[in-house]
């Protein structure tokens, strides 16, 4: 199955869903060393983002989320792509920087059609997601 | 959908390095987030996140990866203020193993053809872009500065995205590019008399609260300096994200949006505005120069200080090149004999204040007041330079 999206940082990666409902902001949000979800309360908090396909509804907090991205990215531990409902310019900033795939508006419920720890794959040279 | 020209397709696909092809897919994202439909020129670009307190490691890692891809300014480019002075650090009282990293940065951005202009007022160094002129600058009060009072159009935009378009030369046409976008849909009767930088600075906290997202209009201003502007602006910018606003008879655009709505401004509330920002408590230092001061705001200050020498410590905080200014006629000397310094290429705000010793900064500007508290942990005294400099 395919499902229609929009292209925002291009690549391509497959990996294990982890998805949450919740905004997430990356500044104090997770961990750059482990790349563990650290903030409080966050429905992940507690869970590794390292290598998964993110799923959530966008970014929220401090602009310098995007360059803790890129620090991810550099000692292994960033989420080896992002699906967003809504793409914002610090997720998307930082996807670009630390060439994460990203895609946003899928054209169906990607809570609905996916489980966490499912293996899919995004394409985000042509803004696809493949399940 | 963004259309791209020939040009910007070569460097969307990597024909022009690795940096401008990572900065145009940014750009690009930004078009399609915000519904570009196409890229336009800019004149320059105004890049934030300069201050190792606010970007910290991280960001010092992005700009050493963005200089080891190549990344090269295609118009002229500057700084906001960094975290410290870059010559003056020592004397400041910054530790030194923030001066390291904040140095760093400072390379960087140098190594990518970036000015050290490290201010945010660049119009008050000759860097005024004319009426119509589009420029991705990123400091918000520079942004509401260039919006407002000079004409030029800009968004607001972040650290990375203003050095894409410096890098690329471009930005996406979307927001404040866009003549139908400029126009203030709340209309602000002032009905109090504005004689101080801090009452344009409590007055532009409290519309900025209220506005939010909202573009105001001013009617009732009868006069005001560039310098009552600037601090307008930026205490709008601080309080409610204000990225442009009008005064009747005074900034050279004036429009109003059909279904504007309308509000008032009275003395009352101009009162009630600095009283909120003002803890009343006598400030260890002062503070001067939030948006950076201009030449002629450091010669107020100097003449004030030489006729009455203040009570506290104090600083005046404002770009290189008017401090080189200051000191050749005479206002540094002036300054210093009463106990201030004068203060280039930072701010109270960007720099490490929390760990110099201080606890209580007084200020006027409104801008300051907002961020002294969660960005320095500082309890802030607000009012007129008269009264925090003696109180």
């Amino acid at each position: 199955m395919e499902i229609k999206s929009r292209s925002i940082s291009r690549g391509r990666a497959s990996g294990e869903v982890l998805m949450t409902i919740e905004p997430l902001g990356f500044l104090g949000g997770v961990d750059p060393e482990t790349g563990e979800v650290i903030e409080p309360w966050h429905p992940l908090k507690g869970k590794n983002i390292a290598g998964k396909v993110l799923v959530f509804p966008n970014g929220k907090g401090s602009t310098v989320g995007s360059y803790v991205m890129l620090q991810l990215a550099k000692n292994n531990k960033a989420p080896a792509a992002i699906i967003n409902v809504e793409a914002e310019p610090i997720i998307t900033v930082g996807a670009i920087i630390s060439g994460i795939p990203m895609v946003d508006r899928p054209e169906k419920n990607v809570y609905q059609l996916v489980k966490d720890g499912q293996r899919i794959e995004v394409d985000g040279d042509n803004g696809l997601i493949l399940l | 959908m963004v259309n791209l020209s020939k040009e910007e397709q070569k460097m969307f696909d990597g024909e022009v390095g690795e940096a401008a092809r990572q900065s145009m897919e940014i750009l690009v994202a930004m078009g399609k987030i915000y519904d570009a439909e196409k890229m336009i020129p800019v004149s320059s670009a105004q890049v934030s996140g300069v201050s190792y307190k606010t970007i910290g490691d991280a960001g010092l890692e992005y700009l050493q990866d963005l200089v080891r891809k190549g990344a090269k300014t295609r118009v002229p480019t500057f700084l906001n203020p960094a975290g410290m002075d870059e010559a003056q650090w020592k004397e400041m009282g910054v530790p030194g193993d923030f001066a390291e990293k904040q140095l760093e940065i400072l390379d960087a951005y140098s190594k990518m053809g970036i000015m050290k202009t490290c201010t945010c007022a660049p119009y008050f160094i000759g860097i005024r872009p004319r009426e119509g002129e589009h420029v991705a600058w990123a400091e918000s009060s520079a942004v509401s500065f260039a919006n407002s009072v000079l004409g030029a159009r800009t968004n607001r935009e972040g650290g990375p995205s203003a050095l894409a378009a410096a890098v690329c030369g471009v930005t996406p046409a979307y927001g404040l590019h866009l003549d139908e976008n400029r126009k203030a849909n709340i209309v602000v009767d002032v009905q109090c008399e504005l004689k101080t930088a801090a009452d344009f600075g409590a007055l532009g906290s409290a519309i900025g609260k209220l506005a939010k997202r909202k573009y105001p209009a001013f009617r009732g201003i009868k006069s005001a300096t560039e310098e009552q502007l600037k601090v307008l602006g930026a205490s709008m910018a601080a309080t409610g994200s204000v990225p442009i606003y009008f005064v009747e008879n005074i900034t050279p655009e004036y429009n109003i949006a059909d279904d504007a709505g309308q509000m008032t401004f009275t003395d009352f509330q101009l009162r009630s505005s600095k009283d909120e920002l003002d803890s009343g408590e006598k400030p260890q230092l002062v503070t001067i120069g939030c948006p950076h001061a201009s030449l002629e705001e450091i010669r107020e200050i100097a003449e004030m200080v030489q006729e009455k020498k203040p009570t506290t410590e104090f600083w005046v905080c404002t770009a290189r090149k008017l401090k080189d200014e200051a000191g050749r006629l005479g206002y540094t000397e002036k300054i210093e004999k009463a106990g201030g310094k004068v203060v280039a290429d930072t701010c109270m705000v960007v720099c490490p204040l929390e760990r110099m010793g201080y606890h209580v900064t007084g200020t006027n500007s409104g801008k300051a007041a907002k961020y002294l508290p969660s960005l320095c942990s500082q309890k802030v005294a607000f009012g007129k330079l008269k009264d925090i400099l003696y109180r």
